[in-house]
Order: C-alpha cells, then structure tokens, then sequence
C-alpha cells in the first residue's frame, strides 16, 4: 500500500519496543463480542491510475458546464473561477494544515482569514466577520441562534423571497433553539412590506435577502427599517459579487449580514464545499458562532495574529458555547477572498454593472421571444424569472432547451406554488450577449 | 510581513471584466446603490501571487512536516483526490442539473454510501451534513425526531455525556434542544459505568461516546454501556472523530451504536485546509432511517440499468441541514482515499494504532502516563511531574517542539488529564520520524532539568515568537482599519514606559 511506510523489519522492532508479539494484541483492549472477524466487504484497491480512469470515467457521465450552455443559478452559479486561486489551493501549506491552534505554525493562515474578515467587513458595512460559515443556508440557522439569545425572543421572520433552501434549514434547527418560524409572503416579487412590518412585532430577528431568489432588489433599508422598529435584528441575505454596485446592509440598518460565498469564483462542484460568510455589528461580537481571528503582539512586539475570543466556543465553553463549530470552511473562504482582491474595488464595481447589464439583456431579447417578466416593474441583479408564454409548463421548455445544448434555467414550480410557468434565468460574466441571443432563439422555439 | 491592504496603491488591479458596446446599463433605484466603495485592495497579480506566496510560506502542513495534532488526524492527503475533485465533470456541474444528467456524480455519491454503511456496520447513510459537529447535531436531531414519533419527546429530554467528550458534543446537545448529564471516568480510563447507570433512567434520550475516548483507550465496558442505554429505552450516538482506530477491526454497529458521524476529513483524508472545508456523514440503525435529512440518494435497478435519484419523498424526514446534497468535491476525495485501499483499511488502523503504541512505548518513562494500558491511534501524557519539578508546563514543551521543526501534539485535552499533550500520529509516518519526534521529545525532557529558561523561551524558529493572548482577547483588533488601525506596539511601549 504506496501510502503506508512500515516494512516488516519496521514493524518487528516496533512491536518488540511496545513488547508484544503481534499487532493483533495491540487490539486486546477490545471485546471479542464487537470484533469484525471478516474482510470488510469493500471493492478491491485499485491502484493510482486504475482510479483516475475509474473517476474519469464517472465524471464523464455528468453533463459538466463545458458541455451545454448553462443559465442555472437558484443559488449557484457559473461564474469565473481566477485561475490565481489555484496558487493558494495548491500549496500544502494552506491545504494540508489544520485549524490553526498553534499560532507560531500557523501566521499565513491566520493572517489570511484576518484579510478576508477584513474584506467581509468592508463589502457588508459591518464591524466584525467570522473565519466561515457552512454555506449560505447554515449562516440563517447561526443567526437565528445568535438572535435568540441577544434579545431572549423566540420568533424568527423570513421572507418568502429568502431561497427557499434557506428557510428549509431554518426550520429545520429552528425548534432545537426553541424557536418559531414565521413566513412573510411575497407581493409582485418582492416581500410584502406590510406584512413584513406585522411579523417583526416580538421577532428575534427578521431575515431577507437582496437581490431576493428571484434575482429582484428587494427595499432592503424599508425591511431593516421595520425590523429595527421592533428591535428585532434585521439580516440580509447577500451576494457578495452584487456589494461592489448595493450599498453594504451595514449602512442601512441591519445588524447582520450573511451569505453564499460560492459566486466569490468557487467551483459549482454539485453544490459544495461552497462557503456561508457571516458578519455583525460590533456589540454582537461576543456573540458571533465559529472561529474569529485577532491581532496581537508577539513576545518581541511583533504584529501576529490568533484565533481569539475562543472562550465563546465549544472546546472551552462547552454547552455554554455560541456555537458547536469548529472545522468551517477556511480553504474556500481564502480561495474566495483571493478572488475578490483580483477583482478589487473597481473590478468588483464594474462585474456588478455588468451583471444588471446581462440581466436585463436577457429581460429584453426573451421579451422578443414572447416570455415576460414575471415580475414587471423590478430591478434585476444577475437573474431574471420569465414567464413562459400562455401558461405553458417551464419544466417543458427547460426539457425542450437542453435537448438542443441549452440549459434554460431553474422552473420555479417545485418550490412555488403557482409558478409553474415561471423559469429562473441566471447570467454569469461568462455568458455573453451573443449567449443570450441564442438562449432567446432556443426558449422561443420551445414554448 | 505587511497586510495585502497596505500594499493597496489605487489605480492597481489584476482581474478585469469584459465591456459589451451597446449592452444595456440599468439604474440602481434610488437609496440602493453603493456609496462608499469597499476598499478592497488594489493590487497587480504578480504582488497579489508573491502575497499568497509569503503567507504560504508562513504556514505549517502535513506536507511540511510531522503534525501529530491529536484527534484531528493529521494524516497525508493524496494529490490525486486533488486532481479528481478538478475534473471538469465533478467541479463544474450544477447542483440544479437533470439526474440524467449527473449520473456520474449520484452514482460515486451512493457508492460513499455503500462504502460507509459497510466500515461502520450500520443500516442507511445521510450524506449531506457539512462537518462533524454538524454531524452531531443532525444525529441528535434525528433522535429527536424518532422519539417525538413514538410520543416520548417530551419525556425524553437528557442526553449523557462522559467528562472526557470533545466539546462540540455538549454544544450540539444544547443546540438540538437537549439537556446534558455529565458521566465521570473510571480509573482505568473507561466510562464509570455505576456513574452511568445512576443517571440514565426515563428521561434519557440517549449516549454520545467516542470510542476509542479521546483519551486514545478503548471502552472495555461497552458492551454493558449498550445494555443500560438500550436497557432504558435510549440511543447510542457514535462520535466518529476517532474512527481511524478501528477501521475493519471493530465496527460502532457492532459495538451497539445506532448513530455514527464519520469525519470525512479525518479517517478519509479531505484534506483540513486550515479549518475546512470537511464533511460530517451520519450513519443510522434502520429505525432511524425514516428521519434521516432529506434529499436521500437511491439506486433503481442494478447493473447496466441503475438509475441513481434524489428521493424527496421522506415524510418523516427532519428536513434539510444544509444547501444540496453536502460537499460533494469533499465525497470525491473521501471515496477516492478509501478506493486505494478497499477491505485493506484494516492495515491502515492497523498502523496507525503501531505507530501511536510504539511512540507511548518510547516517551513513557519521560512523561507522566495518566492510564497505563496500550492505546488506539493516539494517546495522552501529561507534563505534569516536568511543570512541578522544573516549571515547563505542556504549553512550553510544546512550543519548544517548533524548535525542532514539529507541529506540536494537542495540549489541555481531555480537559480530565492535568498539562495533556494528546499524540496521534496517524498511519502515514514512517518510523524514522516517529524517532526522530520522541527523540525529541525526550531531549525537551532533560532539557526542562538542565535549563527550563530554553523550553520557556521557545520558539525562537518561527516567524514569531509567543503570542500575547490575552492581549488579543481584550483590545480586540479583528479587522484591518486602514487609517484609524490601532498600532498594538507603540500601545505596549507607551503602557510599560
């Protein structure tokens, strides 16, 4: 086995050392009753590149990105991956290393998740970031945790415009915490705003997201507005790629923000590892689950950094922690930060007009196929919902599309009702204005 | 070393983004748009890959060197799984595509499966949780749910934990709603059982243990632990975190366990990338297979005409726990691990159990050994005589380690072991380097009585010193501030002048 080292002159002197004969008695603190006396039942090994072949030939059987002209999104989307990402990814130093609870070893990683708290902070407006969440949805369930114990409140308010693959998370830890979930339903595509403003009465925290599952700009200062009247936190849900053209929620009022970070250039890889992002308002800190790291000072005055504030978490405080996390997502959080430092300040304004751009390319050349939009009279970011024209089924005309080498886009009627004749098309800055051309010509041939 | 936002010089950048001539440009609404640019750094490519480069270079790996951090598992990661993960057909495909269209994908997904029901001896497998704590709060959500089934929820309300648990478990057991009862040690290391018999009764839902504990032991009662929990109508929950011992030796299914969380990137090589990404699989006895999180993967017919789906159709599901599926590019590299091996996973635990036994057998007489029997993948001894008699505590020894170019052991943990330096080596070292460290080790050792100064002083290798910890916990100073950022030295300066 070419990952193991010892040989059987190795395996002698070091049984003799130990002083037993075997290795099976090294086992001879374990019951009879509860040994596997046979082989596990498993393939055969195979060798490297008999499974490099096996996996190749695995991968060949999924339609990958290269192979249609993809306008999914719902959540993930296609975007450019920076090649210089690999520069971090591929070096052992950051991959094969641990958390770092050793911080001498460890000043490139910490340094690392301090410059992308540091980048969270600045694209949402708010005081403080930790090292990572799961992914977009796990970050909801932490703040609703967070919440419930900030104000002692055991409602949790989300819009029906949050992804619905969030609010499915919520509820799911939702009564662990001992808490209750309150829906507010969408109006035009957007959140009912009165409605809103009635559920956020006695709510921990109220949670929206901008631009909403359906691509549109929601109000976010109107919803932050309300949640704050009643002193619930207000959290936007946010696309970090959309921060360089919206303003940051920390500067309208909400006290968290939160996030998918996979359009930061991380894989699609059938969903995950992606990574959540989470950042809060300064008197929240104490509060914040996961690991967070800090400056300070070496014995010699020197800048270092460290994990910090580590008394909220679960190996000190146990189940009094603010969280039971501890392995996150650090790798592609940095592999995320290095993408948007290569795009920068500027870079990162420009790729947000130009997806507002694509969106609303798409709005019109689909207009000229006979799809509307679903939602007239809104802003779009990097998706727009089209409605298939004369009711027809969405489902249909994504089959039809791929068929022909396009993939149209997510049908919406699974997880809404009523909208079964809606399509969810995402651009990325991949796709081109000639890509939305052919997207028009192939939708109109298959409504 | 500078922070990438001082070597920010506006006008720079490296990423650019290509411009249509006629493409629309729509108006952000009014009081929506961005005031303030983010003022994230403005830096060339070349700067921002020597960046990367400098900090890499700052940072300590497996493929550095040693790194016997216990219970973390510090094993080598094949660069194949790499290159696998990579692949056009794994890393750029849609989570929202067709199944006809991700056969390759749902198919490597349900062999994991397979593959993980076999090694822990157990009925179903839900994928889909993101990390190991995240496994434990999915298992005890599912507990949860299989009580609340049979109306027992209400009553059932403790879960018991022994004192040596990783901490993540109490914390998992507050979040799913649950209360903790604390179990003690025994002498010899295992679970009290008398302690745990007088405190499991109706109320108790079920059992967390790692077994081996993370005292490296294994539990010589678990047969009569699996009579009390079950005696009482209670579950057993598997903490899979020290799963790399007993991998086709014993298995949790056999020991009595009816739910296992299996750390993907500790027995199965994700590599840890400085704090994840990892994954969390749960494994559950068939009762439980009805509440396991949903979209489950299945597979319709054999051979040529297996069709592989995601079955939503779970009414008793508790629901989803993360985005999707879980992180594939994580299954990727577990299932490519565990194929190099197949039913040989048994010489894997094999030698990881020889190389932690044959380091405790060399660093016994120098260090205080808290449990006197032979060990699993890792053990625990403790610092204690070396901090009474000459005051190097397991902090100092362990950053005196550094000095000799390892990453230190675990220290402080299990919390029940004064001054514990917890060593897992892992099956990957050869047993040069296992020398090589308890030669070390041992020369820490002698040095603590010829000169304790040089132990305290450590490091004096590293691109910094010890750290001020107490310091960073009190001026918190967790972002960069660009011109308002605090100058931590001249703060010390001017408080000691």
């Amino acid at each position: 086995m070419s990952f193991l080292s010892l040989t059987d002159a190795d395996r002698a002197a070091m049984l003799a050392t130990v002083g037993v004969e075997t290795v099976e008695e090294l086992f001879r603190d374990i019951p009879e009753a509860v040994r596997l006396r046979a082989p596990l039942a498993l393939d055969p090994a195979l060798t490297e590149a008999q499974l490099a072949a096996h996996l190749a030939e695995l991968a060949s059987r999924n339609t990958h990105t290269g192979d249609e002209l993809s306008f999914l999104g719902y959540g993930v989307y296609d975007h450019y991956s920076p090649a210089v990402i690999d520069v971090l990814l591929a070096r052992g130093e950051f991959l094969t290393a641990y958390t770092p609870y050793q911080p001498e070893m460890s000043q490139g990683v910490l340094q690392a998740i301090f410059e992308y708290q540091t980048a969270i902070c600045e694209l949402t407006g708010l005081a403080v970031s930790n090292a990572s969440g799961y992914d977009g949805c796990t970050v909801a369930a932490d703040a609703c945790f967070l919440a419930a114990h900030h104000t002692g409140r055991s409602k949790v308010v989300v819009a029906e415009t949050l992804h619905p693959m969030v609010r499915e998370v919520v509820a799911t830890f939702a009564p662990g915490f001992g808490m209750e979930v309150v829906t507010v339903p969408a109006s035009g595509g957007v959140v009912d705003g009165a409605a809103w403003a009635a559920a956020c009465e006695g709510a921990a925290c109220a949670i929206f997201q901008t631009p909403n599952v359906f691509g549109i700009l929601e109000d976010g200062p109107a919803l932050a507005a309300a949640a704050n009247a009643c002193e619930a936190l207000p959290v936007a849900h946010v696309d970090l790629l959309s921060l360089g053209v919206l303003e940051a929620p920390g500067a309208y009022g909400c006290a968290l923000a939160i996030g998918e970070g996979q359009s930061a250039g991380i894989p699609m890889s059938f969903g995950g590892p992606h990574f959540g992002f989470m950042a809060a308002r300064a008197d929240l800190v104490r509060r914040m689950p996961g690991r967070i790291v800090g400056e300070t000072l070496d014995s010699e005055s020197k800048r270092a950094f460290v994990l910090t504030l580590q008394t909220r978490e679960q190996h000190i405080r146990r189940e009094k922690a603010t969280s039971n996390m501890t392995t996150n997502q650090t790798l592609i959080a940095l592999a995320g930060w290095v993408t948007l430092c290569w795009y920068g300040p500027q870079g990162l304004r420009e790729l947000g007009e130009l997806l507002m751009g694509l969106s609303a390319e798409v709005a019109i050349k689909a207009k000229a196929a006979g799809y509307e939009l679903a939602f007239p009279g809104t802003t779009t970011f990097k998706e727009v919902a089209l409605r298939v024209p004369g009711g027809g089924s969405a489902e249909e005309v994504a089959r039809k599309a791929r068929a022909l080498g396009v993939n149209p886009g997510v049908p919406l009627g699974h997880d809404f009702a009523g909208l079964a004749d809606v399509l969810l098309v995402a651009v990325t800055e991949k796709r081109t204005p000639d890509d939305i051309a052919e997207l028009a010509e192939v939708i109109g041939q298959c409504s | 070393m500078q922070l990438i936002y001082e070597k920010s010089v506006p006008g720079r950048r490296a990423g650019t983004v290509p411009a249509y001539a006629g493409l629309a440009k729509p108006a952000v609404p009014a009081g929506l748009g961005r005031a303030a640019a983010p003022r994230l750094p403005e830096i060339a490519e070349p700067d921002l890959v020597r960046h990367i480069t400098a900090l890499a270079n700052r940072n300590f790996g497996i493929d550095t060197g040693f790194y016997p951090l216990g219970s973390c598992t510090m094993k080598h990661n094949p660069r194949l799984n790499e290159r696998a993960a990579n692949l056009p057909g794994f890393a750029n495909i849609h989570p929202a595509q067709s199944e006809e269209s991700v056969q390759g994908a749902l198919e490597l997904m349900w062999r994991l499966q397979e593959i993980l029901r076999e090694v822990t001896g157990l009925d179903a497998v839900s994928l889909q949780p993101a990390a190991g704590s995240q496994g434990e709060l999915t298992g005890l959500l599912v507990m949860r749910a299989y009580f609340a089934d049979r109306g027992e929820d209400e009553l059932r309300r403790e879960i018991v934990i022994p004192d040596t648990a990783h901490g993540t478990n109490p914390a998992s057991v507050v979040m799913a709603g649950y209360e903790v009862v604390g179990i003690k040690t025994d002498a010899r290391g295992n679970v009290d059982v008398d302690d745990l018999r007088a405190k499991v009764g109706p109320r108790t839902a079920g059992l967390m243990i790692t077994n081996p504990s993370t005292l490296g032991l294994f539990e010589e009662n678990i047969h009569e632990i699996e009579q009390i929990m079950h005696g009482a109508g209670a579950l057993m929950y598997y903490d899979g975190a020290n799963l790399n011992a007993v991998c086709g030796v014993s298995r949790p299914g056999d020991m009595g366990f009816d739910v296992v969380h299996i750390n993907l990137h500790k027995t199965f090589s994700q590599p840890h990338g400085g704090g994840g990404p990892g994954g969390g699989p749960i494994a559950v006895r068939g009762l439980l297979d009805p509440f396991l999180p949903k979209p489950q993967i299945v597979r319709d017919g054999e051979g040529a005409g297996a069709f592989y789906r995601l079955d939503r159709d779970r009414p008793k599901s508790i629901g989803k726990v993360r985005g999707w599926t879980g992180p594939f590019g994580v299954f990727v590299r577990s299932y490519a691990f565990i194929r190099r091996y197949g039913p040989g996973l048994r010489e894997m635990s094999e030698a990881a159990v020889l190389n932690a036994n044959y380091m405790l057998a060399r660093l016994r007489d120098a260090y205080d050994v808290p449990y006197d029997r032979l060990c699993m993948h890792e053990f625990v001894i403790s610092a204690r005589t070396l901090k009474k008699e000459h005051g190097v505590t397991a902090t100092d020894v362990a950053k005196r380690l550094m000095d000799f170019g390892y990453h230190p052991p675990t220290v402080y943990f299990p919390l029940v072991v004064p001054e514990a330096l917890m060593i897992e080596p892992t099956e990957s070292e050869a047993k040069e380097t296992l020398d090589a460290f308890c030669d070390a080790m041992l020369e820490i050792a002698r040095e603590a009585a010829s000169d304790p100064a040089a132990a305290k002083a450590a490091p004096l290798t590293r691109p910094v010193r010890r750290l001020d910890e107490v310091l960073a916990a009190k001026r918190l100073v967790l972002r960069y501030a660009f011109a308002d950022h605090p100058d931590l030295a001249a703060e010390r300066a001017a408080a000691s002048a």
